[in-house]
């Protein structure tokens, strides 16, 4: 017929495996050279609008081992709520801040770290403010498509209990994987694969 | 380009029945590494729609070629010279422009430039092992490198990894990401590999299978193969700009 739409199908997605390094955090791997930085290194510099946080956090499997060869990635609105990014319908974010980041977890530690800003609220759907929150997209060795979950944060409260996606997940008792600890002066967030405390993971 | 993409609609869901599942035990390292509990249902907002814009200014001369950007001066990394290239197109099947395409793979040998990697087969001090860049107005892209080899790794007994190089793409929302393998048509080794078999539909693994494409080979020099890579696609009747910078 004509004019039939044509759909195609989403490539599928294969492990990053464990040399993810190479491509994606070159300069992490020791290639030096190639390209002048790892790309998502930095998210802020010295004229970003908003509060510095540092985040940090293992991503965890269900033996309790933190995995020292994961990627981890995040997705956030700059302090005023607006995205940095052409799909933006509201206006123009802060130019000085990325949005992006991308980290390796540390070959030791398992420890990921991104130096950022508070992100202010952004609007769900229906208009409704979404409580402050991070996006992270984790890939790894053993895990087949990357995952998609969100950080919160402990001192927001109020704004927590009336998030439309933490509204979302059934088991109120789960709702908490989502929410950062403040550690000092860092917030901290493990993300759980397995087990108990299972961190939830969004189809989104 | 000032004009802004002009739709925040969401895309379409992924088809978690295409992509392979988490748990898939003959690749064992899935068992400790997967969730068990359902993925919980989300209707996209903008913090899935919107994503950040990668400008050609941040690429390199070299970055597309393997086989010259960790090279010595004058020098080449050893393998079977290819060109790898293919459209990004999203589920409608139009070219998605402005995605980064990030790519990595062994060297001719079959091994990684990569601490964790212990392989016997010899690094090639002119082989790096990365390159990216970023799709055309058209969603075109292509590369130049080495043929990689197939390598063992400890899953069983005498499992082998086809030919194989690894994509990362970045288009247009966060929601898009996508990390996959791409293999070569013919490599007997696809069907035994425990990590292509996590898919469970035979057309989706054969939708990672590059082809030759003699058309695109530059004569005396490289092969070529097609690959091409769809993205989640969205309803959508406008068309998008994608400017460069924010
Ligand atoms: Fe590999």
């Amino acid at each position: 017929m004509a004019n039939e739409p044509r759909y195609l199908k989403e490539t599928p997605s294969q492990t990053a495996g464990p040399y993810v390094h190479i491509g994606c955090v070159p300069s992490f791997a020791g290639i030096t050279g190639v390209y002048p930085e790892d790309p998502g290194a930095r998210m802020v510099d010295d004229s970003t609008r908003g509060e510095r946080i540092t985040i940090v956090g293992q991503v965890i499997d269900a033996t309790g081992t933190p995995l020292r060869d994961a990627l981890v990635e995040i997705w956030q609105a700059d302090a005023e709520g607006l995205y940095p990014s052409p799909a933006e319908p509201r206006g123009t974010a802060d130019p000085h801040f990325t949005g992006w980041g991308r980290q390796p977890t540390d070959a030791e530690t398992g420890l990921f770290r991104f130096d950022t800003i508070r992100p202010g609220r952004v609007p769900w759907p229906d208009g409704r403010l979404q409580a402050p929150h991070v996006n992270f997209w984790i890939v790894a060795r053993g895990i087949n498509i990357g995952l998609s979950t969100r950080m919160y944060f402990p001192d927001e409260p109020a704004a927590n209990a009336d998030d439309p996606v933490l509204n979302m997940i059934e088991q109120e008792s789960r709702r908490e994987t989502l929410v950062a600890r403040r550690d000092g002066e860092v917030f901290r967030f493990d993300i759980r694969l397995q087990g108990e405390r299972e961190t939830v993971f969004f189809d989104i | 380009m000032t004009d802004k993409p002009l739709t925040t609609d969401p895309f379409y869901p992924r088809d978690r029945n295409w992509h392979p599942p988490a748990l898939t035990p003959g690749y064992k390292t899935s068992v400790s590494r997967s969730p068990r509990l359902p993925l919980v249902a989300l209707p996209q907002s903008l913090s899935d729609v919107t994503g950040p814009v990668f400008g050609h200014d941040m690429l390199g001369p070299l970055d597309n070629d393997l086989v010259r950007n960790y090279a010595g001066p004058g020098q080449s990394a050893i393998g079977e010279r290819i060109i790898v290239h293919g459209r990004v197109l999203d589920e409608n099947g139009r070219g998605v422009p402005g995605v980064l395409v990030e790519v990595w793979q062994a060297n001719a040998g079959g091994r990684y430039r990569h601490k964790k990697d212990g392989y016997l087969a010899p690094l090639d001090p002119n082989f790096g092992g990365c390159g990216r860049m970023i799709t055309d107005a058209e969603g075109g892209y292509e590369f130049r490198t080495v043929k990689p080899g197939p390598y063992p790794w400890p899953n069983g007994p005498n499992e082998w990894r086809p030919s194989h190089i690894h994509f990362s793409v970045f288009g247009h929302g966060f929601a898009q990401r996508l990390i996959s393998q791409m293999y070569f048509e013919g490599d007997p080794l696809i069907p035994r590999c425990p990590i292509v078999r996590t898919i469970p539909d035979p057309a989706a693994i054969d939708q990672l299978v590059a082809r030759l494409d003699m058309n695109r080979t530059v004569p005396m020099d490289a092969l070529a193969y097609r690959f091409d890579i769809v993205l989640r696609g969205r309803r959508s009747t406008m068309f998008e700009n994608r400017p460069e910078g924010n």
